[in-house]
C-alpha cells in the first residue's frame, strides 16, 4: 500500500538534490537549510519528538539569520524562451495540465470505483498520493519531449524554491504553531472571553460577534479550521442555537465562511496570501492580502446579513 | 482563567507588525505559549517537533516546481501571454472574471486541485491577466503591473474559499458536522453545504466588481 511515508522519502530526496545544487553554487545557507529539510523528509519518522523538535530550531535559526539566498542558476533568455514559445505552441500547456488532471480524474476514478477496494492507496491520502503521481509523469514526459540538459529541470526548480525561500515551510510551521497553541489550551481561554463579552438579548448582535470573532481568530490562527470549533463552542451553539433557537445548518456553514473571509487578510494563511507573493515575485509581500481586503469586507457584512436572515428570520 | 498563553497571540500580531522573520515570530509564539501554559522548555520543543512532522504532508505539494521550472524555461509564460494577445476583445476584466468562476464551480464540484498558486496563477493566470491589461491599456507601470499579478492570486483565494464549500465531501463541511454532531446536532453535509450557495453568489459579484474596478483604474491611469 502506498502511504505518506513514500512521499516523504521522495520529497526528502527532491530536496536533497536541492541542497547538493545549492552547496555546489557555494549557498552554504540555502545548502544546509535544504539539507535540513530533507533530513526530516527521509529521517523525521524515525527521529524523536525532541530531535524533530531541534530540527525545527535550526531550521528557523537558519532563515532568521537571514542566510537564505536567491540562486540565479543558469537558464533560457527572454528571447529564447520566445522562440521556444513560437515552436513549441500550445502543446507547451499539456504537461502543465497532467498533474491536476491526474489527481482530480485519478481521485474521481479511485472513490467511485472498485479500485478503491484495491487498498492499493492509503484510505484518504489519495488526493495527495496522485498529485505526486501526476508530478512525476509530467516531469518524465517534458523531459523525454523537451530533450533538456540533465540537471536542467533540478535547477529550474531550485530557482522557484530560492524565490520562495523561507516562505515555503511557513504553512507547516503553522500548523505546528496550532498544535502548540492547542496543547497550551489558547483556544478555551479565548472562548470563555468572548463568552463574557456578549451583550445579553440581542440576537442580531450575538450573530455579529461570533462572525467576528471567527474571522479575529482565523487571523491571528491563519486557519478558519482552527477557530471554528473554538467559537461554536463559545456562541455558535449555547447561544446562537440553545439560547435562541436559531437554525444550526446555516450557522455552522455561514460561521466557517465568515472565518474564511478572515483568512484573506491574514499574513498567518502563508500559503494563501503569503507563497503566491513570493512565487509572483511582488515586492510588497502583502500584495496579495491588500488586493483581498476590499472583497473580504463586505462579503463578511454579507455572511453576517446572510446568518441572521437564514438562521433567524426564514427559520422561526 | 491564567490568561498568560494569550501572549502568544501577542507576540505574532507584534512580529509579523514589526516584520521581523515570519518563522522566527511563529517559533518564538510558540515556545513562549507553552512555556507560560506552564509546560516545560524541552516539552514545548518535543510538541513543536511532533506537530512540525506530523505535518509534512504540506510541504509535499512543492515537488511541482521542476516541472513549472522547466516549462518555463521553454517559454510557458510567453506561451500564455500570446494565447490573450490572440483573442480579440481579451481584457483583464473579463479574464479574471471568466476565471473566477471557472475555479468556483470547479472547487465547487470538489476539483479543487484544478488551480492554485504555483500550478496555474504563476505559470499561466498571472501572465495572462498582464497580458490582458497591456493589451487594453498598454505598457503597465511597475506598480499597475503588481496590482494585477496580486489581484489574479486573490482571484484565485477567493474562486476556491467561496466554491469549495459547496461540495459536500471537503473538509470544512466535514469539520462543521463533527463539531455540531458532538453538541447533539446532527446535520447532514448537504444541509451545510446549500447553505455556502448565498456567500459563493455574493462573492462572486462582489469580486467580480472588485477586477472590473481595477481594470478601469488601469484604463484611466493609462490615458
Amino acid at each position: 500500500m502506498i502511504t505518506y511515508e513514500w512521499l516523504y522519502i521522495l520529497t526528502g530526496g527532491f530536496f536533497l538534490v536541492w541542497s547538493l545544487l545549492s552547496a555546489r553554487d557555494a549557498k552554504w545557507g540555502n545548502a544546509a537549510f535544504w539539507g535540513l529539510l530533507s533530513a526530516s523528509f527521509l529521517f523525521g519518522s524515525h527521529l524523536s519528538d525532541f530531535a524533530n523538535g531541534v530540527l525545527v530550531l535550526a531550521l528557523v535559526g537558519i532563515a532568521g539569520l537571514g542566510l537564505l539566498k536567491r540562486s540565479d542558476p543558469a537558464t533560457t533568455t527572454l528571447e529564447e524562451r520566445q522562440a521556444h514559445s513560437g515552436r513549441l505552441g500550445n502543446r507547451l500547456f499539456l504537461p502543465a495540465l497532467i498533474v491536476p488532471l491526474t489527481a482530480v480524474a485519478g481521485t474521481l476514478l479511485y472513490n467511485y470505483t472498485p479500485l478503491s477496494e484495491s487498498g492499493l492507496l492509503a484510505e484518504r491520502r489519495e488526493t495527495l498520493i496522485l498529485f505526486s503521481l501526476g508530478t512525476l509523469i509530467a516531469l518524465t514526459a517534458a523531459m523525454l519531449w523537451l530533450r533538456p540538459p540533465v540537471l536542467a529541470a533540478a535547477e529550474e526548480g531550485r530557482r522557484l524554491l530560492d524565490s520562495i525561500g523561507w516562505a515555503g515551510i511557513l504553512p507547516q510551521m503553522l500548523a505546528a504553531l496550532g498544535a502548540v497553541f492547542a496543547l497550551a489550551g489558547v483556544g478555551d481561554i479565548i472562548g470563555g472571553i468572548a463568552g463574557e463579552i456578549i451583550p445579553d438579548g440581542s440576537i442580531f448582535l450575538t450573530v455579529v460577534v461570533f462572525a467576528l470573532g471567527m474571522a479575529l481568530f482565523t487571523m491571528i490562527m491563519g486557519n478558519a479550521f482552527a477557530a471554528f470549533p473554538v467559537m461554536a463552542a463559545a456562541i455558535g451553539i449555547p447561544l446562537l442555537v440553545e439560547g435562541y433557537g436559531g437554525n444550526p445548518a446555516v450557522i455552522g456553514a455561514v460561521g466557517m465562511l465568515a472565518g474564511f473571509c478572515g483568512t484573506l487578510m491574514t499574513p498567518m494563511a502563508a500559503n494563501f496570501n503569503i507563497v503566491p507573493a513570493a512565487l509572483l515575485e511582488l515586492k510588497d509581500q502583502n500584495a496579495v492580502i491588500r488586493q483581498q481586503v476590499g472583497t473580504a469586507l463586505p462579503l463578511w457584512v454579507c455572511n453576517v446579513v446572510i446568518i441572521y436572515v437564514g438562521a433567524f428570520l426564514l427559520w422561526t | 482563567m491564567n490568561y498568560l498563553p494569550l501572549a502568544g497571540i501577542a507576540i505574532v500580531v507584534a512580529g509579523f507588525a514589526l516584520r521581523f522573520n515570519p518563522l522566527l515570530v511563529v517559533v518564538t509564539a510558540a515556545l513562549a505559549t507553552g512555556v507560560l501554559a506552564g509546560l516545560d522548555l524541552v516539552a514545548v520543543i518535543e510538541a513543536l517537533g511532533k506537530a512540525f512532522n506530523d505535518n509534512r504532508y504540506i510541504s509535499v505539494t512543492w515537488i511541482i516546481l521542476p516541472v513549472i521550472g522547466l516549462l518555463e524555461r521553454y517559454g510557458l509564460q510567453q506561451r500564455a501571454r500570446a494565447v490573450i494577445e490572440g483573442i480579440r476583445g481579451a481584457t483583464m476584466g473579463k479574464l479574471l472574471t471568466i476565471y473566477l468562476l471557472f475555479r468556483q464551480i470547479t472547487a465547487a464540484l470538489g476539483l479543487t486541485s484544478l488551480g492554485g498558486h504555483p500550478q496555474t496563477v504563476r505559470p499561466l493566470v498571472a501572465p495572462m491577466a498582464e497580458a490582458a491589461a497591456e493589451k487594453s491599456h498598454g505598457a503597465l507601470a511597475d506598480e499597475d503591473r503588481e496590482k494585477v499579478k496580486a489581484m489574479s492570486a486573490a482571484t484565485d483565494n477567493v474562486g476556491l474559499f467561496f466554491g469549495e464549500d459547496i461540495f459536500f465531501a471537503i473538509a470544512s463541511i466535514l469539520l462543521i458536522q463533527g463539531v455540531f454532531e458532538s453538541y447533539g446536532y446532527p446535520l447532514t453535509p448537504l444541509q451545510l453545504s446549500v447553505w455556502a450557495i448565498p456567500t459563493a453568489i455574493c462573492a462572486f459579484i462582489i469580486h467580480g466588481w472588485r477586477i472590473r474596478s481595477l481594470d478601469r483604474r488601469l484604463g484611466r491611469a493609462g490615458a
